[in-house]
């Protein structure tokens, strides 16, 4: 068995622990929704009562910190099995991933981002990165069904593209490639973990207005999440980072553009849509700046935004002409 | 004004709904909807467009085009249009990306409008071939740029005042601030604790101010004023990258010019293919030094299978003399151009160009020339044309394939599966006729008008194209003359060709003064992002009161209670955090014993 047959293996094996790690976030969702309906039975009379003091319910400690009236008991589930399982899943599958991707390296003796199939595998890789980061600072677990999910679908597409490991091509042997391709993967995954947020805030916000009773929504797992405004903070946060890191790609891109095209800058396809991605969060920076498009239509530009990215990474680089003709396809 | 809690829709419903400070002309930093120039408007000009437009009571006497036009400004000022125009911008810009442009792509456009000759001229008129220098994409920038200047400059007029403006009063009621704390401190007196606060802030960055309200006794300290400054720079530096980019790129010119192994070429105007000069550009400003390829070395991948043949590195040998007679060996390759007398030299193509030599039947040469072919696939199966208008009995055209390692496909044709020279074959098709050279019209190089023309050797004619390996020689038909394909490696082995057919670099060579200025201004817009982004702006509050001696016969001694708050300008997850710190800090410094 050589290195690459070793990573490709390897691989497989992070998305089968990906899928599994999956199925367990999922499976925490479901018993949130089962211990909503049961804590909202017992604790909404006395939290309304108390005001947003905690509560308990059951054998386990559920915290209620919000009044019925302010949208539905709030229950934060602190200790989860399923929960524990599926992070300590994605982490595993994390590092056979990381072995992937350096074995893949180490085998075509440069770095693994140079064709489709290899951004596929480096940039879920920072995607989970990204996400166990920020999990040490922010408790964000809940989004571990959407990252694991996101991830699976990501590698499961990128076998389509896969390739036997070639040569670079003169225009790509530049140190360009190891900066611009790489910080444009991190910003990539800061953006998709906005972009999980700013769903879950949507949703999340939708219920809020609702103000129904819990019971009568199927969505309950809601109520375990945080509030939507606080959602929409943490989206903000991530997505920031993620566009520095994308304007950082931009000029990059140029700078390298100019060494291998003579010019920083000439509308080809994927430089066009790599400014339509700068410009839609541009508009998402102000738009949380600005009365009247905070919260909602914030939230829809933050996802706007991640769909031109995978846009731009999936449809541009595989079916548009230009320079960018590196899908390795 | 609109009232505070408006301006703050970041903060919970439970916040004061007047925030503390509001006074303070630096408050409106964190809403730019209010804009300073707004101060001071009277209410007719302010508010009357509205008024008019919604239609309730008589248009104002004094509302006049100023009004509007006061009005028109604010409206583009806003940050509500910025977002539309960014929107705006964004869609814009995708047709480009859909249908080819002229400007990256033109034989694309040429192909397009022959795939759709109903639609392509539609799409003409609405310039969606030129999307990115169309009235309506300008029109979209331009706003939005005249928009940000708009922003720019009452905010840094604003900024400028607020740095020097004291930090404002403290609120009266600091315990409804989200992030406030309390603490009581025995044996220590107002003073001491107030002195101490200030030395913990001034030492963190604060801006100090102390201030005594219906006798509280209090700090008002505000930090980072960095963070508008780098939301200015990055702001103002936008507009620095569009200027360089618009005026700046009119001083550069963009040329092109194609050289074979062993030719050279003078940088100067007429010796370019072709030169596209800005519209500032002065073609005498180019210095005349010399470039002559040496030769271009290509180098194939040979032991990897999956890659077999794939480039894997291009690199063009050349000499460089300068006006005064300096002679330089240097190199080209891909991803690293020569950078030499203020121009770029950029190595972009790459292809054969088979030496063709044409003689009458007396064998006396009427054409000799190495003819760039133009590859037409990734193993260099290439065209060209060779024109022989004057030596012959007529007019003469041939349009050459050459394959350099040819693959026979059956019924006479060929294919190149190798790109480098293994077999390397020339055929020919042969015309004569009228070149349509003598009319004055230009014609391409690279393309043959065959219309007037009658096949005498090929396909559509009797005799079969001409086939030719370098170092060989065939006869023209019907008597024309002869033709050769030079060798130009004539002493290797015999099934040797490597070497036998002459490469050409295709060089773009640009000068664009300007680039520097982008990329300065580019610098820029990364530091203010990350300045503004990074750094916290935040208000800090220390209200210090005097604790009576407990005991009615004063046998403790007296303390202080101290509040500690503060608020966020602007996204600020720490502010908290530093709270607990400051409190922490001051605890320490009144004597408070920490384990
Ligand atoms: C070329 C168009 C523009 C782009 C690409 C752009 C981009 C940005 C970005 C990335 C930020 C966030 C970084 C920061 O806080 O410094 C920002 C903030 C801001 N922009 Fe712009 N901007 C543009 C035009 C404008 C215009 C026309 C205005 C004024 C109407 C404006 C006003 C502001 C303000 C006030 C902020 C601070 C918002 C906050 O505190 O969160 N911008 N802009």
């Amino acid at each position: 068995m050589n290195l690459n047959d070793f990573s490709v293996m390897a691989l497989w094996t992070a998305l089968a622990l990906y899928a599994l790690a999956f199925i367990a976030f999922t499976f925490d969702l479901a018993r949130r929704s089962s211990e909503v309906r049961q804590s909202a039975e017992a604790a909404v009379p006395s939290a309304v009562e108390r005001g947003g003091a905690a509560g308990s319910a059951g054998s386990r400690t559920l915290t209620v910190d919000r009044p019925a009236a302010a949208g539905g008991a709030r229950v934060s589930a602190s200790r989860s099995p399923s929960l524990r399982v599926g992070v300590a899943l994605t982490a595993l599958g994390f590092v056979v991933h990381l072995a992937a991707t350096i074995t893949r390296g180490i085998a075509a003796e440069r770095v693994p981002w140079a064709n489709m199939y290899e951004f596929a595998m480096t940039g879920t890789l920072l995607i989970i990165s990204v996400f166990l980061i920020v999990l040490t600072r922010e408790d964000l677990r809940f989004l571990g069904t959407f990252v694991t999910g996101l991830v699976v679908v990501l590698l499961g597409i990128s076998w389509n593209f896969y390739v036997e490991i070639a040569p670079l091509p003169p225009a790509l042997q530049s140190a360009w490639l190891v900066v611009h391709v790489f910080v444009a993967s991190l910003g990539t995954a800061f953006l998709a973990l906005g972009f999980a947020l700013s769903v879950v805030q949507l949703i999340q916000s939708r219920q809020e207005s609702l103000k129904l009773e819990l019971s009568a929504l199927r969505l309950r797992f809601l109520a375990t999440l945080p509030a939507s405004d606080r959602l929409e903070n943490m989206a903000y946060r991530v997505n920031i980072i993620g566009f520095i890191f994308w304007t950082f790609t931009l000029i990059a891109g140029a700078v390298w553009a100019e060494s291998a095209w003579g010019r920083y800058w000439g509308w080809d396809t994927k430089e066009v849509w790599t400014f339509i991605i700068w410009v839609i969060y541009a508009g998402y920076i102000h738009a949380r700046a600005t009365r009247g498009w905070r919260g909602t239509r914030s939230a829809w530009l933050s996802i706007i935004g991640f769909a031109a990215v995978l846009f731009n990474f999936g449809i541009v680089n595989v079916f548009f002409k230009g320079l960018h003709a590196y899908s390795g396809l | 004004m609109t009232s505070s809690s408006d301006r703050r829709p970041d903060k919970k419903p439970d916040r004061p709904t007047r925030s503390p400070g509001s006074r303070g002309p630096s408050d409106r930093i964190d809403d730019p909807n209010a804009r300073p120039e707004l101060e001071g408007e009277t209410p007719e000009t302010g508010g009357a467009p509205e008024a008019a437009a919604s239609g309730d009571g008589p248009v104002s006497p004094r509302l006049g085009v100023v009004g509007y036009l006061r009005f028109f400004w604010r409206q583009l000022t806003s940050m509500r249009t910025a977002i539309l125009l960014l929107l705006l911008l964004a869609i814009a810009a995708i047709p480009g990306s859909l249908v080819p442009q002229r400007s990256s792509d033109p034989n694309g456009v040429t192909q397009y409008f022959a795939d759709n000759p109903d639609v392509a001229p539609i799409l003409d008129s609405l310039k969606l071939f030129d999307v990115y220098s169309s009235p309506w994409f300008s029109a979209v920038y331009i706003l939005l740029f005249i928009s940000l200047i708009g922003c720019i400059i009452p905010r840094t007029k604003h900024h400028f005042d607020a740095m020097r403006a004291r930090p404002p009063r403290t609120p009266a009621r600091l315990s409804r601030l989200t992030d406030h704390r309390e603490e009581t401190y025995a044996d220590t007196d107002v003073d001491t604790a107030l002195a101490e606060a200030r030395t913990i802030l001034s030492k963190s960055g604060y801006r100090v101010e102390d201030y005594d309200q219906r006798g509280v006794r209090s700090l008002s300290a505000e930090r980072g004023y960095l963070r508008e400054t780098g939301n200015l720079v990055f702001h103002a530096s936008l507009v620095g990258v569009l200027v360089a980019v618009g005026i700046g790129g009119g001083f550069g010119y963009a040329g092109q010019r194609v050289v074979v192994e062993g030719q050279s070429f003078v940088n100067s105007a007429i010796d370019y293919d072709s030169i596209n000069p800005g519209r500032f550009f002065d073609e005498e400003s180019l210095s005349p030094y010399a470039l002559s390829l040496d030769a271009l070395d290509v180098t194939y991948e040979t032991s990897n299978i999956a890659a077999y043949g794939q480039p894997i590195d291009f690199t063009a040998h050349v000499t460089t003399t300068t006006p005064d007679g300096n002679s330089t060996a240097q190199q080209i390759k891909v991803n690293s151009p020569l950078r030499f007398q203020g121009t770029d030299v950029f190595l972009l193509g790459n292809g054969y160009a088979p030496t063709i030599t044409v003689r009458d039947p007396d064998g006396s040469v009427v054409f000799t020339d190495s003819v760039p072919f133009l590859p037409q696939d990734a193993n260099l199966t290439s065209i060209g044309v060779v024109k022989v208008p004057d030596g012959l009995a007529k007019q003469v055209g041939l349009v050459g394939f050459f394959y350099p390692t040819a693959q026979p496909l059956g019924d006479g044709a060929f294919t190149s599966n190798y790109p480098d020279l293994v077999l390397p074959i020339l055929s020919l098709n042969v015309y004569t006729g009228d070149l349509g050279i003598d009319d004055g019209v230009p014609r391409s190089v690279y393309t043959l008008a065959t219309d007037d023309m009658t096949q005498i050797a090929g396909r559509d004619a009797d005799v079969a194209a001409i086939q030719l390996q370098p170092g060989e020689t065939a006869q023209l038909p019907d008597g024309l003359g002869s033709i050769e394909f030079g060798n130009a490696n004539p002493d290797a082995a015999s099934g040797d060709y490597s070497g036998s057919v002459p490469r050409f670099a295709s060089l773009d060579i640009h000068s664009d003064p300007s680039q520097l200025w982008v990329l300065l201004f580019a610098v820029l817009v990364v530091a203010g992002l990350l300045t503004s982004l990074m750094v916290p702006r935040r208000r800090v509050w220390v209200a210090v009161h005097s604790v009576e001696p407990a005991g009615a016969d004063g046998a403790t001694s007296g303390g202080v209670r101290v509040e500690y708050a503060g608020l966020a300008r602007g996204e600020d997850p720490r502010l908290g955090e530093a709270i607990e710190s400051l409190a922490y800090r001051h605890g320490t410094a009144l004597g408070v014993e920490r384990l």
